[in-house]
């Protein structure tokens, strides 16, 4: 098996477990309506505000409720001692790392899609004309959220606290893409132009992306083989 | 004699931190504008460069330990990352009395500000992950993996924030760039003076804790040994 095949292989797998049970997204994806309702508790949400939060306010959605997807993703290995199968398999660790970011990655996006009419909706914000920029940003976003989450996911599976822990650390780590999401998702929220110096977001966003992807692939083998 | 080098080194470190001490409240004169609070720079910013240095070594010690899997590694890496910790709280806190004074508040959302939070925020989530596995191996694996992650986060975040709060421009932004003005020689180099003397400190410290984890491992190995024994 080569190293696409079974990444490919490894993310058709979680996908269809999970589609099966369908634990970790509709968990997800109630606690993210949930989220976006308290919001407008948090502040008198009209047009104005929704102008200038609006992007914040949908990656926390998205930061919390990605949390519970990428807690699965070696949870769901631990009955039946499936991970020490998948780990002594012929699959290679970066393979196996990458295949279950895929498949976050498929799941977090389409959490984050399923909140944009609710959000539209709520918040009385027409996302029609920024749909193609903003599925862009949603998407480099959660790529990175899946590529750090994921082997933090796979740092904390052991542990007594891992639901607790893995938010505590992703998150603080998170903030440079988190920040360049939130950025560029409000410019699209409110429908304003994307000037030159915002480009320096986007590139962040995809240095982001890049540098961690290799190096959570890298050290992938040492957290997993153990 | 490890033991009495550190304990040499502790004596020249504490020797040079009173002399330094003494220079900077009774020879140096107040600042011209700030007044007598500028005084506490001297210790402030040299807190924050004694915390890189402890970052970097318990990023090096991370890399030499997943390389070699030597456990020497992983605790001198602890030692670091802890003594960093408290340089870096040092650096915080100094910073936070300095800006009550001469900005009126303890907190502002500046670039730099923020960025010293994060980092404080990701690297005790490192002591965090080593306080919930119990597995020696395990978790000095894990830890430098986190270590190595932490490193890169927030180098990354340095450059980031600086867009972020810069685009966003707070009242303390004309304090920063009047920054750029010229220090008095004599004043700059007691800064660099004063780094000194912490970095050798915080290398008495990272010394003494890594002697704390390394008779830890071994009392931990002996406890497992006695429990085989009585089983």
């Amino acid at each position: 098996m080569t190293g696409l095949t079974s990444v490919w292989r490894i993310a058709r797998k979680d996908l269809r477990s999970e589609f099966r049970t369908k634990e970790s997204l509709n968990a997800a994806l109630s606690f993210a309506v949930v989220i976006l309702l308290l919001f407008s508790f948090a502040f008198n949400p009209n047009a104005r505000t929704i102008k200038e939060m609006g992007g914040g306010l949908l990656w926390l959605v998205y930061a919390f409720s990605g949390a519970l997807i990428l807690n699965r993703a070696y949870t769901r290995e631990l009955p039946n001692d499936c991970l020490e199968v998948l780990v002594a398999s012929p699959v290679p660790s970066a393979s196996l790392f990458l295949g279950k970011a895929i498949a976050s990655f498929l799941l977090i996006l389409a959490i984050q899609i399923f909140c944009l009419p609710v959000f539209a909706i709520f918040y009385n914000v027409s996302l029609v004309a920024a749909l193609p920029s903003l599925l862009l940003v949603l998407a480099l976003g959660a790529w990175g959220l899946s590529a750090v989450g994921t082997l933090f996911s796979a740092l904390t599976v052991n542990l007594r606290l891992r639901e607790l822990m893995l938010p505590m650390l992703l998150y603080p780590m998170m903030i440079p893409a988190l920040m360049a999401a939130m950025h560029l998702t409000t410019l699209l929220v409110a429908g304003e132009p994307w000037l030159a110096e915002d480009q320096i977001w986007l590139k962040l966003l995809i240095t982001f992306d890049v540098i961690f992807t290799t190096l959570a692939a890298g050290l992938a083998e040492f957290i997993l083989v153990r | 004699m490890q033991a009495k080098f550190f304990a040499g080194l502790a004596l020249v470190a504490g020797v040079f931190l009173l002399r330094n001490l003494n220079i900077i409240m009774f020879q140096l004169p107040d600042e011209m504008e700030q007044g007598p609070i500028y005084r506490i720079f001297y210790y402030h910013l040299p807190a924050f460069f004694t915390a890189l240095f402890c970052y970097v070594t318990a990023l090096v010690c991370s890399g030499m330990y997943l390389a070699k899997k030597n456990p020497v590694y992983d605790s001198i890496a602890l030692a670091a990352t802890e003594t960093g910790l408290a340089f870096a709280a040092v650096n915080l806190i100094t910073g936070m009395f300095w800006g009550r004074i001469s900005w009126g508040i303890w907190w502002a959302w500046d670039a730099r500000l923020t960025w010293a939070l994060i980092c404080w925020l990701v690297y005790f989530g490192y002591l965090m992950l080593r306080r919930a596995i119990d597995d020696p191996g395990e978790r000095a694996k894990n830890a430098a993996v986190l270590s190595i992650f932490a490193f890169v986060s927030v180098a990354i975040t340095w450059k980031a924030i600086e867009w972020w709060r810069t685009q966003h421009p707070g009242p303390v932004l004309s304090f920063r760039t009047g920054g750029v003005r010229r220090i008095d020689p004599a004043m700059e180099n007691m800064l660099y003076m004063n780094a000194l003397a912490l970095i050798l400190l915080a290398i008495v410290f990272i010394a003494v804790r890594y002697r704390q984890e390394k008779m830890q491992l071994e009392i931990n190995a002996l406890r497992r040994q006695a429990h085989a024994l009585q089983a």
